[in-house]
Protein backbone atom coordinates (compact mmCIF):
# COMPACT_ATOMS: atom_id res chain seq x y z
CA UNK A 1 0.00 0.00 0.00
CA UNK A 2 1.15 3.25 -0.53
CA UNK A 3 2.52 4.75 2.01
CA UNK A 4 0.22 7.79 3.59
CA UNK A 5 2.78 9.57 6.04
CA UNK A 6 6.75 9.40 5.35
CA UNK A 7 7.15 8.08 8.95
CA UNK A 8 7.63 4.31 7.26
CA UNK A 9 10.45 2.83 7.77
CA UNK A 10 11.58 -0.86 6.61
CA UNK A 11 12.62 -3.00 9.24
CA UNK A 12 16.09 -4.23 8.44
CA UNK A 13 17.38 -7.53 9.68
CA UNK A 14 20.33 -8.52 7.60
CA UNK A 15 23.31 -10.02 9.15
CA UNK A 16 25.72 -7.22 10.43
CA UNK A 17 28.70 -7.04 9.25
CA UNK A 18 32.20 -7.71 10.68
CA UNK A 19 32.64 -4.10 12.54
CA UNK A 20 28.54 -3.69 13.68
CA UNK A 21 29.37 -7.69 15.39
CA UNK A 22 32.75 -5.90 17.18
CA UNK A 23 30.20 -3.80 19.20
CA UNK A 24 33.01 -1.53 20.51
CA UNK A 25 32.58 1.22 17.51
CA UNK A 26 29.00 1.62 18.26
CA UNK A 27 29.78 1.39 22.04
CA UNK A 28 32.25 4.24 22.29
CA UNK A 29 29.86 6.32 19.65
CA UNK A 30 27.50 5.75 22.92
CA UNK A 31 30.02 7.13 25.24
CA UNK A 32 30.84 10.36 22.98
CA UNK A 33 27.29 11.12 23.36
CA UNK A 34 27.32 10.91 26.89
CA UNK A 35 30.32 13.01 27.90
CA UNK A 36 29.42 15.60 25.60
CA UNK A 37 26.13 15.57 28.14
CA UNK A 38 28.82 16.04 30.45
CA UNK A 39 30.09 19.24 29.44
CA UNK A 40 26.25 20.49 28.63
CA UNK A 41 25.38 23.20 30.75
CA UNK A 42 22.72 21.97 33.77
CA UNK A 43 19.05 22.47 32.19
CA UNK A 44 18.69 22.33 36.66
CA UNK A 45 16.53 25.55 38.76
CA UNK A 46 18.17 25.25 42.55
CA UNK A 47 14.36 25.69 43.63
CA UNK A 48 14.84 27.84 46.81
CA UNK A 49 17.68 29.72 45.94
CA UNK A 50 16.39 30.17 42.24
CA UNK A 51 12.34 30.75 41.45
CA UNK A 52 11.60 30.23 37.94
CA UNK A 53 9.74 33.33 36.63
CA UNK A 54 6.60 32.36 35.91
CA UNK A 55 4.79 33.82 32.68
CA UNK A 56 2.18 37.15 32.86
CA UNK A 57 -0.11 35.03 32.16
CA UNK A 58 0.15 31.92 34.66
CA UNK A 59 -2.91 30.94 36.30
CA UNK A 60 -2.49 30.42 39.89
CA UNK A 61 -4.48 31.60 42.51
CA UNK A 62 -7.25 33.83 42.65
CA UNK A 63 -8.22 37.31 43.54
CA UNK A 64 -11.20 39.37 43.96
CA UNK A 65 -10.03 42.50 42.40
CA UNK A 66 -11.32 45.63 44.12
CA UNK A 67 -11.64 49.11 41.87
CA UNK A 68 -9.84 51.98 42.01
CA UNK A 69 -11.70 53.47 44.92
CA UNK A 70 -11.30 50.16 46.95
CA UNK A 71 -14.70 49.14 46.60
CA UNK A 72 -15.26 44.84 45.69
CA UNK A 73 -15.83 44.63 41.96
CA UNK A 74 -17.79 41.14 42.13
CA UNK A 75 -21.96 41.67 41.80
CA UNK A 76 -22.52 37.91 42.78
CA UNK A 77 -23.59 37.47 39.02
CA UNK A 78 -22.66 33.88 39.34
CA UNK A 79 -20.92 32.85 35.72
CA UNK A 80 -17.55 32.31 37.16
CA UNK A 81 -19.50 29.15 39.32
CA UNK A 82 -21.39 28.45 35.69
CA UNK A 83 -18.03 28.86 33.60
CA UNK A 84 -16.20 26.69 36.16
CA UNK A 85 -15.73 22.89 34.97
CA UNK A 86 -14.94 21.57 38.32
CA UNK A 87 -17.96 22.94 40.08
CA UNK A 88 -14.92 24.94 42.64
CA UNK A 89 -16.98 28.09 43.18
CA UNK A 90 -20.11 28.69 45.62
CA UNK A 91 -21.61 31.78 46.44
CA UNK A 92 -24.33 33.60 48.07
CA UNK A 93 -25.25 37.25 46.65
CA UNK A 94 -26.33 39.46 48.86
CA UNK A 95 -27.93 43.24 48.36
CA UNK A 96 -26.06 46.77 49.59
CA UNK A 97 -27.57 48.43 52.23
CA UNK A 98 -27.12 51.95 52.86
CA UNK A 99 -23.97 53.45 53.88
CA UNK A 100 -21.83 50.09 52.16
CA UNK A 101 -21.62 52.52 48.69
CA UNK A 102 -17.97 52.21 49.82
CA UNK A 103 -17.90 48.64 50.35
CA UNK A 104 -19.27 47.17 47.10
CA UNK A 105 -19.32 49.22 43.44
CA UNK A 106 -22.65 48.06 43.20
CA UNK A 107 -25.75 46.98 44.24
CA UNK A 108 -25.90 43.39 44.86
CA UNK A 109 -22.35 42.17 46.18
CA UNK A 110 -21.07 38.68 47.32
CA UNK A 111 -21.61 38.05 51.18
CA UNK A 112 -19.72 34.37 50.98
CA UNK A 113 -17.50 33.60 48.03
CA UNK A 114 -15.76 30.52 48.30
CA UNK A 115 -13.26 28.22 46.01
CA UNK A 116 -11.85 24.88 46.65
CA UNK A 117 -8.99 24.91 45.42
CA UNK A 118 -8.32 21.39 45.63
CA UNK A 119 -11.46 21.08 43.37
CA UNK A 120 -10.32 23.91 41.14
CA UNK A 121 -7.98 22.44 38.10
CA UNK A 122 -6.68 26.71 37.08
CA UNK A 123 -8.27 26.33 33.70
CA UNK A 124 -8.90 30.27 34.23
CA UNK A 125 -12.54 30.15 32.53
CA UNK A 126 -14.24 32.29 35.68
CA UNK A 127 -11.86 34.93 34.52
CA UNK A 128 -12.75 34.25 31.05
CA UNK A 129 -16.46 34.44 32.04
CA UNK A 130 -16.35 37.39 34.17
CA UNK A 131 -17.70 40.96 33.23
CA UNK A 132 -16.95 43.02 35.80
CA UNK A 133 -13.35 42.11 36.11
CA UNK A 134 -13.93 40.74 39.67
CA UNK A 135 -12.10 37.54 39.44
CA UNK A 136 -8.52 36.84 38.09
CA UNK A 137 -6.13 34.53 38.25
CA UNK A 138 -2.50 35.57 39.69
CA UNK A 139 0.89 33.97 39.55
CA UNK A 140 1.02 33.03 43.34
CA UNK A 141 0.95 29.42 44.29
CA UNK A 142 -1.68 28.10 46.57
CA UNK A 143 0.28 26.83 49.68
CA UNK A 144 0.32 23.16 50.86
CA UNK A 145 -1.75 22.69 53.94
CA UNK A 146 -2.56 19.42 56.52
CA UNK A 147 -6.30 19.58 56.08
CA UNK A 148 -8.98 19.58 53.11
CA UNK A 149 -10.81 22.17 54.96
CA UNK A 150 -8.08 24.97 55.18
CA UNK A 151 -8.24 24.71 50.99
CA UNK A 152 -11.72 26.16 50.33
CA UNK A 153 -10.52 29.12 50.40
CA UNK A 154 -13.11 32.49 51.49
CA UNK A 155 -13.25 36.04 51.06
CA UNK A 156 -11.03 36.67 53.52
CA UNK A 157 -7.87 34.62 51.73
CA UNK A 158 -9.44 35.63 47.84
CA UNK A 159 -10.29 39.58 47.89
CA UNK A 160 -7.23 41.77 48.00
CA UNK A 161 -6.00 44.10 50.32
CA UNK A 162 -6.93 48.22 50.03
CA UNK A 163 -3.17 48.46 50.88
CA UNK A 164 -1.12 45.74 48.44
CA UNK A 165 -3.45 45.36 45.22
CA UNK A 166 -2.37 42.64 43.26
CA UNK A 167 -1.44 43.40 39.52
CA UNK A 168 -3.64 42.34 37.05
CA UNK A 169 -2.23 44.56 34.36
CA UNK A 170 -0.78 41.84 32.07
CA UNK A 171 -3.83 39.30 31.98
CA UNK A 172 -5.65 38.55 29.18
CA UNK A 173 -9.35 39.63 30.14
CA UNK A 174 -8.69 43.23 31.63
CA UNK A 175 -10.73 45.46 29.93
CA UNK A 176 -14.00 44.15 29.41
CA UNK A 177 -15.92 47.36 31.75
CA UNK A 178 -14.47 50.03 29.74
CA UNK A 179 -14.94 48.76 26.75
CA UNK A 180 -19.08 49.19 27.21
CA UNK B 1 61.84 -9.38 64.17
CA UNK B 2 63.08 -5.83 63.00
CA UNK B 3 60.58 -3.33 65.30
CA UNK B 4 60.99 -0.60 62.47
CA UNK B 5 59.68 -2.98 59.40
CA UNK B 6 56.56 -4.04 61.70
CA UNK B 7 55.93 -0.20 62.53
CA UNK B 8 56.40 0.67 58.53
CA UNK B 9 54.20 -1.85 57.44
CA UNK B 10 51.37 -0.92 60.09
CA UNK B 11 51.70 2.59 59.25
CA UNK B 12 51.22 1.39 55.77
CA UNK B 13 48.61 -1.02 56.02
CA UNK B 14 46.53 1.47 57.57
CA UNK B 15 47.34 4.74 55.58
CA UNK B 16 45.86 2.22 52.83
CA UNK B 17 43.17 1.21 54.58
CA UNK B 18 41.77 4.05 55.12
CA UNK B 19 42.40 5.42 51.36
CA UNK B 20 40.75 2.52 49.92
CA UNK B 21 37.49 3.15 52.71
CA UNK B 22 37.81 6.98 51.69
CA UNK B 23 38.26 6.58 47.90
CA UNK B 24 35.11 4.03 48.05
CA UNK B 25 33.27 6.67 49.63
CA UNK B 26 33.82 9.15 47.46
CA UNK B 27 33.31 7.47 44.61
CA UNK B 28 29.70 6.75 45.41
CA UNK B 29 29.34 10.61 45.15
CA UNK B 30 31.09 10.76 42.79
CA UNK B 31 29.55 8.38 40.60
CA UNK B 32 26.25 9.63 41.69
CA UNK B 33 27.70 13.53 40.14
CA UNK B 34 28.95 11.86 36.88
CA UNK B 35 25.21 10.14 36.39
CA UNK B 36 23.82 13.58 37.05
CA UNK B 37 25.99 15.47 34.56
CA UNK B 38 25.44 12.51 32.00
CA UNK B 39 21.98 12.90 32.06
CA UNK B 40 22.20 16.81 32.19
CA UNK B 41 21.44 16.97 36.12
CA UNK B 42 23.14 18.84 39.02
CA UNK B 43 23.27 15.59 41.19
CA UNK B 44 23.98 15.65 45.21
CA UNK B 45 25.20 19.20 45.96
CA UNK B 46 22.87 19.87 49.12
CA UNK B 47 25.35 18.53 51.82
CA UNK B 48 28.39 20.93 52.33
CA UNK B 49 29.52 22.85 49.54
CA UNK B 50 29.19 21.36 46.09
CA UNK B 51 27.78 18.51 48.08
CA UNK B 52 30.77 17.19 49.23
CA UNK B 53 29.70 15.89 52.24
CA UNK B 54 26.99 13.42 50.69
CA UNK B 55 28.90 10.16 51.70
CA UNK B 56 28.88 11.16 55.40
CA UNK B 57 25.19 11.86 55.16
CA UNK B 58 24.61 8.52 53.93
CA UNK B 59 27.07 6.84 56.24
CA UNK B 60 24.89 7.67 58.79
CA UNK B 61 21.92 6.95 57.24
CA UNK B 62 23.00 3.46 56.64
CA UNK B 63 24.02 2.58 60.03
CA UNK B 64 20.83 4.57 61.11
CA UNK B 65 18.49 2.16 59.48
CA UNK B 66 17.25 -0.99 61.22
CA UNK B 67 19.09 -4.16 60.92
CA UNK B 68 17.14 -6.64 59.85
CA UNK B 69 17.74 -10.71 59.33
CA UNK B 70 14.77 -12.30 57.49
CA UNK B 71 13.36 -14.87 59.97
CA UNK B 72 14.22 -18.13 57.64
CA UNK B 73 17.27 -16.89 56.75
CA UNK B 74 20.67 -18.20 57.84
CA UNK B 75 22.26 -16.29 60.50
CA UNK B 76 25.50 -16.73 60.87
CA UNK B 77 26.31 -17.40 57.00
CA UNK B 78 23.77 -14.03 56.73
CA UNK B 79 26.32 -11.99 58.70
CA UNK B 80 29.34 -13.15 57.59
CA UNK B 81 28.97 -12.74 53.85
CA UNK B 82 29.46 -9.09 54.10
CA UNK B 83 32.22 -9.70 55.73
CA UNK B 84 34.21 -12.01 53.07
CA UNK B 85 32.99 -9.10 50.33
CA UNK B 86 34.59 -6.42 51.92
CA UNK B 87 37.76 -8.31 53.28
CA UNK B 88 38.39 -9.76 49.85
CA UNK B 89 38.16 -6.35 48.46
CA UNK B 90 40.50 -4.99 50.53
CA UNK B 91 42.95 -7.72 51.08
CA UNK B 92 43.73 -7.18 47.44
CA UNK B 93 45.69 -4.00 48.08
CA UNK B 94 48.47 -5.13 50.10
CA UNK B 95 50.34 -6.51 46.82
CA UNK B 96 50.20 -3.15 44.92
CA UNK B 97 53.03 -1.55 44.43
CA UNK B 98 51.56 1.99 45.37
CA UNK B 99 55.26 4.43 44.50
CA UNK B 100 59.05 4.07 44.04
CA UNK B 101 60.62 3.62 47.62
CA UNK B 102 60.64 6.35 49.87
CA UNK B 103 63.57 7.49 52.26
CA UNK B 104 62.34 8.05 55.87
CA UNK B 105 63.80 8.33 59.54
CA UNK B 106 67.33 6.65 57.54
CA UNK B 107 64.85 3.50 56.29
CA UNK B 108 64.00 2.93 52.78
CA UNK B 109 60.48 2.31 52.55
CA UNK B 110 59.03 0.48 50.14
CA UNK B 111 55.46 1.23 49.46
CA UNK B 112 53.71 -1.98 49.45
CA UNK B 113 52.75 -4.22 52.08
CA UNK B 114 54.15 -7.21 50.78
CA UNK B 115 55.98 -8.13 47.73
CA UNK B 116 54.78 -11.51 46.72
CA UNK B 117 57.24 -13.46 44.43
CA UNK B 118 53.70 -14.82 43.03
CA UNK B 119 51.90 -11.75 43.52
CA UNK B 120 49.68 -12.31 40.72
CA UNK B 121 48.47 -16.02 41.83
CA UNK B 122 47.46 -14.06 45.02
CA UNK B 123 45.27 -11.33 43.17
CA UNK B 124 43.35 -14.20 41.20
CA UNK B 125 42.84 -16.44 44.22
CA UNK B 126 41.26 -13.89 46.54
CA UNK B 127 39.08 -12.43 43.46
CA UNK B 128 37.91 -16.23 43.47
CA UNK B 129 37.51 -16.26 47.00
CA UNK B 130 35.26 -12.55 46.24
CA UNK B 131 32.69 -14.53 44.91
CA UNK B 132 32.23 -16.44 48.12
CA UNK B 133 30.79 -12.84 49.81
CA UNK B 134 28.32 -13.16 47.34
CA UNK B 135 27.40 -15.96 46.92
CA UNK B 136 26.45 -16.85 50.60
CA UNK B 137 24.84 -13.75 51.35
CA UNK B 138 22.24 -14.49 48.63
CA UNK B 139 22.55 -18.22 49.40
CA UNK B 140 22.09 -17.18 53.01
CA UNK B 141 18.78 -14.82 52.35
CA UNK B 142 16.58 -17.35 51.61
CA UNK B 143 15.04 -15.94 48.89
CA UNK B 144 14.35 -16.58 45.50
CA UNK B 145 16.04 -13.12 44.24
CA UNK B 146 18.97 -13.27 46.35
CA UNK B 147 19.17 -16.45 44.48
CA UNK B 148 19.44 -15.53 41.13
CA UNK B 149 21.90 -13.03 42.20
CA UNK B 150 24.14 -15.24 44.19
CA UNK B 151 24.12 -17.68 40.95
CA UNK B 152 24.30 -15.30 38.24
CA UNK B 153 27.38 -13.83 40.12
CA UNK B 154 29.51 -16.71 40.33
CA UNK B 155 28.60 -18.07 36.90
CA UNK B 156 29.37 -14.79 35.32
CA UNK B 157 32.53 -14.54 37.70
CA UNK B 158 33.93 -17.84 36.87
CA UNK B 159 33.36 -17.24 33.07
CA UNK B 160 35.02 -13.91 32.72
CA UNK B 161 37.88 -15.07 35.18
CA UNK B 162 38.88 -17.26 32.29
CA UNK B 163 39.67 -14.76 29.74
CA UNK B 164 41.19 -12.42 32.66
CA UNK B 165 43.68 -15.06 33.63
CA UNK B 166 44.33 -15.80 30.29
CA UNK B 167 45.13 -12.19 29.79
CA UNK B 168 47.40 -12.09 32.31
CA UNK B 169 49.30 -14.90 31.34
CA UNK B 170 50.19 -13.14 28.58
CA UNK B 171 51.67 -9.85 30.20
CA UNK B 172 53.39 -12.52 32.69
CA UNK B 173 54.74 -14.02 29.61
CA UNK B 174 55.83 -10.72 28.30
CA UNK B 175 57.69 -9.39 31.93
CA UNK B 176 58.86 -12.80 32.81
CA UNK B 177 57.80 -12.59 36.38
CA UNK B 178 54.45 -13.22 38.17
CA UNK B 179 55.98 -10.37 40.63
CA UNK B 180 53.83 -7.22 40.33
CA UNK B 181 56.75 -4.86 41.19
CA UNK B 182 58.83 -6.87 38.93
CA UNK B 183 56.24 -6.31 36.10
CA UNK B 184 55.82 -2.72 36.99
CA UNK B 185 59.44 -2.05 36.58
CA UNK B 186 59.77 -3.76 33.49
CA UNK B 187 57.64 -0.83 31.98
CA UNK B 188 59.88 1.68 33.10
CA UNK B 189 59.07 5.11 31.57
CA UNK B 190 56.90 5.28 29.31
CA UNK B 191 57.12 1.71 28.06
CA UNK B 192 53.74 0.38 29.09
CA UNK B 193 52.16 -3.11 28.63
CA UNK B 194 49.32 -1.03 26.76
CA UNK B 195 51.39 -0.80 23.50
CA UNK B 196 52.56 -4.50 22.99
CA UNK B 197 49.38 -6.01 24.08
CA UNK B 198 46.41 -3.65 22.94
CA UNK B 199 43.85 -6.40 22.50
CA UNK B 200 44.60 -7.98 25.70
CA UNK B 201 44.27 -4.63 27.58
CA UNK B 202 40.83 -4.46 25.89
CA UNK B 203 40.04 -8.16 27.23
CA UNK B 204 41.28 -7.79 30.49
CA UNK B 205 39.48 -4.28 30.85
CA UNK B 206 36.07 -6.11 30.20
CA UNK B 207 36.58 -8.69 32.41
CA UNK B 208 37.62 -6.10 35.12
CA UNK B 209 33.77 -4.90 34.69
CA UNK B 210 32.69 -8.29 34.87
CA UNK B 211 34.40 -9.16 37.92
CA UNK B 212 33.80 -5.89 39.66
CA UNK B 213 30.01 -6.31 39.27
CA UNK B 214 29.80 -3.06 36.98
CA UNK B 215 27.19 -2.38 34.27
CA UNK B 216 27.27 -3.55 31.60
CA UNK B 217 28.09 -6.77 33.23
CA UNK B 218 25.55 -6.01 36.49
CA UNK B 219 23.35 -8.93 36.12
CA UNK B 220 23.93 -10.09 39.92
CA UNK B 221 22.43 -7.05 41.34
CA UNK B 222 20.12 -5.57 38.51
CA UNK B 223 17.23 -3.72 40.35
CA UNK B 224 14.19 -4.27 37.73
CA UNK B 225 14.51 -7.79 37.53
CA UNK B 226 15.70 -9.36 40.70
CA UNK B 227 14.09 -6.21 43.16
CA UNK B 228 18.30 -6.16 44.45
CA UNK B 229 19.79 -8.98 43.48
CA UNK B 230 22.05 -11.06 45.75
CA UNK B 231 21.65 -8.15 48.38
CA UNK B 232 17.90 -8.00 48.24
CA UNK B 233 17.35 -9.32 51.57
CA UNK B 234 20.32 -6.66 53.55
CA UNK B 235 19.63 -4.00 54.90
CA UNK B 236 21.77 -1.19 57.27
CA UNK B 237 25.64 -1.29 57.06
CA UNK B 238 25.60 -4.91 55.61
CA UNK B 239 23.66 -3.73 52.65
CA UNK B 240 26.53 -0.64 53.22
CA UNK B 241 29.08 -3.14 53.28
CA UNK B 242 28.39 -4.64 50.10
CA UNK B 243 27.56 -1.26 48.19
CA UNK B 244 31.22 -0.28 49.73
CA UNK B 245 33.13 -3.59 48.89
CA UNK B 246 31.64 -3.05 45.30
CA UNK B 247 33.59 0.31 45.06
CA UNK B 248 36.71 -0.81 46.87
CA UNK B 249 36.97 -3.61 44.45
CA UNK B 250 36.50 -0.95 41.46
CA UNK B 251 39.26 1.22 43.40
CA UNK B 252 41.28 -2.06 43.32
CA UNK B 253 40.83 -3.42 39.67
CA UNK B 254 41.70 0.17 38.83
CA UNK B 255 44.83 0.18 40.47
CA UNK B 256 45.29 -3.65 38.90
CA UNK B 257 44.43 -2.10 35.44
CA UNK B 258 46.80 0.34 35.48
CA UNK B 259 49.94 -1.60 36.90
CA UNK B 260 49.62 -4.47 34.29
CA UNK B 261 49.14 -1.99 31.31
CA UNK B 262 49.37 1.26 32.34
CA UNK B 263 53.01 0.79 33.66
CA UNK B 264 51.61 1.45 37.34
CA UNK B 265 53.35 4.59 39.03
CA UNK B 266 55.96 4.91 35.73
CA UNK B 267 55.78 7.90 34.33
CA UNK B 268 57.78 9.73 30.93
CA UNK B 269 60.78 11.34 31.78
CA UNK B 270 61.23 10.10 35.32
CA UNK B 271 64.69 9.49 35.64
CA UNK B 272 64.87 13.36 35.70
CA UNK B 273 63.91 12.95 39.12
CA UNK B 274 64.97 10.61 42.54
CA UNK B 275 64.61 10.17 46.06
CA UNK B 276 61.74 11.36 47.86
CA UNK B 277 60.23 13.43 45.05
CA UNK B 278 60.26 10.69 42.73
CA UNK B 279 58.44 8.37 45.58
CA UNK B 280 55.77 11.19 46.02
CA UNK B 281 55.73 11.97 41.71
CA UNK B 282 55.11 8.54 41.51
CA UNK B 283 52.39 7.91 44.19
CA UNK B 284 50.70 11.02 42.40
CA UNK B 285 51.26 9.88 38.78
CA UNK B 286 49.84 5.92 39.94
CA UNK B 287 46.56 7.67 41.59
CA UNK B 288 46.24 9.99 38.69
CA UNK B 289 46.13 6.77 36.86
CA UNK B 290 43.42 4.74 38.92
CA UNK B 291 41.34 8.08 38.68
CA UNK B 292 41.16 7.73 34.96
CA UNK B 293 40.22 4.05 35.37
CA UNK B 294 37.43 4.75 37.87
CA UNK B 295 36.31 7.76 35.72
CA UNK B 296 36.19 5.43 32.80
CA UNK B 297 34.37 2.22 34.93
CA UNK B 298 31.41 5.04 35.72
CA UNK B 299 31.68 6.44 32.24
CA UNK B 300 30.68 3.17 31.14
CA UNK B 301 28.17 2.47 33.54
CA UNK B 302 26.47 5.04 32.62
CA UNK B 303 26.19 5.02 28.91
CA UNK B 304 25.63 0.88 27.55
CA UNK B 305 22.47 -1.05 28.81
CA UNK B 306 23.09 -3.99 31.01
CA UNK B 307 23.62 -7.16 28.89
CA UNK B 308 21.14 -10.48 28.81
CA UNK B 309 22.29 -13.64 30.45
CA UNK B 310 22.76 -15.45 27.34
CA UNK B 311 24.48 -12.59 25.93
CA UNK B 312 27.06 -11.97 28.32
CA UNK B 313 28.23 -15.90 28.74
CA UNK B 314 28.03 -16.05 24.42
CA UNK B 315 30.44 -13.01 25.16
CA UNK B 316 32.72 -14.46 27.26
CA UNK B 317 33.12 -17.57 26.55
CA UNK B 318 32.88 -17.69 22.51
CA UNK B 319 34.18 -14.30 21.87
CA UNK B 320 36.92 -13.39 25.00
CA UNK B 321 38.47 -16.59 25.39
CA UNK B 322 39.29 -17.07 21.97
CA UNK B 323 40.50 -13.69 21.49
CA UNK B 324 42.79 -14.08 24.93
CA UNK B 325 44.21 -17.27 23.68
CA UNK B 326 44.71 -16.27 19.81
CA UNK B 327 46.73 -13.45 21.34
CA UNK B 328 48.61 -15.58 23.88
CA UNK B 329 49.63 -18.17 20.89
CA UNK B 330 50.74 -15.03 19.14
CA UNK B 331 52.75 -13.25 21.63
CA UNK B 332 54.27 -16.78 22.73
CA UNK B 333 55.79 -17.40 19.00
CA UNK B 334 57.02 -13.93 19.06
CA UNK B 335 58.39 -14.03 21.91
CA UNK B 336 60.02 -17.63 20.57
CA UNK B 337 60.85 -16.09 17.66
CA UNK B 338 62.78 -13.40 20.22
CA UNK B 339 64.72 -15.98 21.88
CA UNK B 340 66.23 -17.56 18.73
CA UNK B 341 64.22 -20.95 19.50
CA UNK B 342 63.71 -21.44 15.84
CA UNK B 343 67.06 -19.88 14.54
CA UNK B 344 67.90 -23.95 13.29
CA UNK B 345 65.03 -23.70 11.45
CA UNK B 346 65.49 -20.77 9.29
Amino acid sequence: MESLTNRKKVVSDKPMTFMEELYLPAIFRGMKVTFKHMLQKRKTIKYPEEIRVFAPVYRGMHVLKRDEKGRENCTACGLCAVACPAEAITMVAAERKKGEEKLYREEKYAEKYEINMLRCIFCGLCEEACPKEAIFLTDRIVPTEFERNDFIYGKDKLVESIEFPIDITKRQHTGKRTEK
Amino acid sequence: MDTGLLIEKSVLVLIIFLISLGIAAYQTYFERKLAAWIQDRVGPDRAGPFGILQPIADGVKMFLKEDFIPKDADKWLFIIGPGIAMFTSLITSAIIPWGTDLELFGRTITLQVADFDIGILYLFAVLSISVYGIMIGGWASNNKYSLYGAIRASSQMISYELAMGISAITIIMLSGSLSLTDIVNKQHGMNWNIFYQPICFVVFFICSLAETNRAPFDLPECENELIGGYHTEYSSMKLGLYLFSEYTAMFISSAIIAILFLGGYNFPGMDNFSGNTLAVLSVIVFFIKIFIFIFIFMWIRWTIPRFRFDQLMHLGWKVLIPVAMVNLLITGIVIAINEGWFNEFM
